[in-house]
């Protein structure tokens, strides 16, 4: 019964939570209050012009909590709703909490799980995308700190892919997946040969958790548990990372030497091998502990602008 | 107030309200499969039976099975026994 709360201290699935089990698990008990909860009913003006039914929240869970003490602004995408899509209700849910962040200095953590934006309303949700970044932007550069927690069912693609490139720090697990085009759009765009998406190990390597840790995409690799994540989030959240003019020449420079010393690489290996892990091929077998102890030394450093 | 389950393939999601009138259940259903309404009516009947007055029951259907409506009320049901719902 996943759905159950227990005193227990069961290991639950991050993939296979819903947004609000994940949302429970991460932070401090009790400490959640929603904002434009279910009963609201502030469902999506569009989806019934298809035909298509509704979800009560649209897919994102809005609040504010507590989380290791800290007062935080939490957002939790549905992935499992119109895979995690942002549409013109969710989006603008995600906005106006980030807006609220800045305007109560407070750090923000987004739990991100989508493939991107809702093609039934996608003007809408472009302009979303374009909001939230600029909403990002803005509480960063307040001094404030937006962590994105990444392990789910739809991953992270399309504009929740720049969202996420967006924040401060990223937290992943093997089963997340961070990209813009993701592997259905490129092969569609670029032919089979080019990018094969049935190859679910090549996906992995490409975009999965592990790679992007190491290329220094994501900065801190957990299993994919919801307590990992807690424990994670809370030791992030105690940094303090601006924003600044420096942080993100570092960063154009950082991606330029990435472009130079793998841009030839044609498969996620190829490029763990370049960095310098020993035996490769080995990676996607290896448990958390093995994972990060073989490849700690040679990972790409993520910094703050990544 | 409670909310349980997803709007996604095979699943629903059901908010359930308390109202003031302990006399009757409301339950309103809103689906994209049209067809099955003796079928909504047959498991929200053998649901309602079990005494479930004061409540508001909304529901957003991703095409669930019976059993998977009849899993989701007992659920939500559950619930709103907690004296904190």
């Amino acid at each position: 019964m996943s759905q159950a709360a227990t005193t227990t201290q069961r290991r639950v699935s991050w993939f296979e939570a819903t947004a609000r089990q994940r949302l429970a698990a991460l932070l401090d008990p009790g400490s959640f209050t929603e904002f434009l909860g279910p009963a609201a009913r502030e469902i999506s003006p569009h989806l019934a012009l298809f035909g298509l039914p509704a979800q009560f929240d649209d897919g994102i869970v809005i609040g504010q909590a507590k989380l290791g003490g800290h007062e935080v602004f939490a957002a939790a995408q549905e992935g499992r709703f119109m895979g995690g899509a942002f549409g013109e209700v969710h989006g603008a849910k995600l906005v106006g909490l980030l807006r609220a962040a800045k305007a109560a200095s407070r750090d923000a953590v987004l739990l991100l799980d989508t493939g991107g934006v809702r093609l039934q309303e996608a003007n809408a949700g472009e302009l979303a995308i374009s909001e939230i970044i600029r909403a990002i932007v803005d509480l960063r550069a307040e001094g404030n700190s937006v962590i994105g927690l990444i392990g789910g069912r739809a991953g992270c693609f399309g504009g929740g892919g720049i969202i996420a490139g967006c924040c401060t720090r990223l937290i992943v697990s093997e089963p997340g997946r961070i990209s813009v085009s993701g592997p259905e759009v490129i092969e569609t765009n670029r032919g089979v040969e080019e990018f094969d998406s049935q190859d679910r190990a090549f996906v992995w390597r490409t975009m999965g958790g592990k790679h992007r840790y190491l290329t220094g995409g994501a900065d801190c690799f957990v299993d994919d548990d919801t307590t990992a994540f807690r424990a994670a989030a809370i030791e992030t959240l105690a940094g303090r990372t601006p924003l600044t003019v420096s942080v993100l020449e570092a960063e154009q420079a950082r991606l330029k030497a990435r472009l130079k010393r793998f841009g030839a690489a044609k498969d996620g290996s190829e490029v763990w091998q370049a960095l310098g892990v020993t035996n490769p091929a080995s990676v996607p077998g290896m448990d958390t502990e093995e994972f990060l102890n073989a490849t700690k030394a040679v990972r790409e450093s993520a910094d703050d602008a990544r | 107030m409670a909310i349980v389950g997803v709007v996604a393939s095979g699943n629903l999601e059901a908010l359930f309200e308390r109202t003031d009138d302990e006399s009757a259940c409301r339950v309103e259903v809103s689906t994209a499969a049209h067809g099955f309404q003796p079928l909504w009516e047959a498991v929200l009947r053998d649901f309602v039976a079990r005494g479930t007055g004061g409540l508001r029951i909304s529901i957003n259907d991703g095409g669930a099975r019976p059993d998977m409506v009849a899993l989701r009320l007992a659920q939500g049901l559950r619930l709103m026994q907690d004296p904190e719902a």
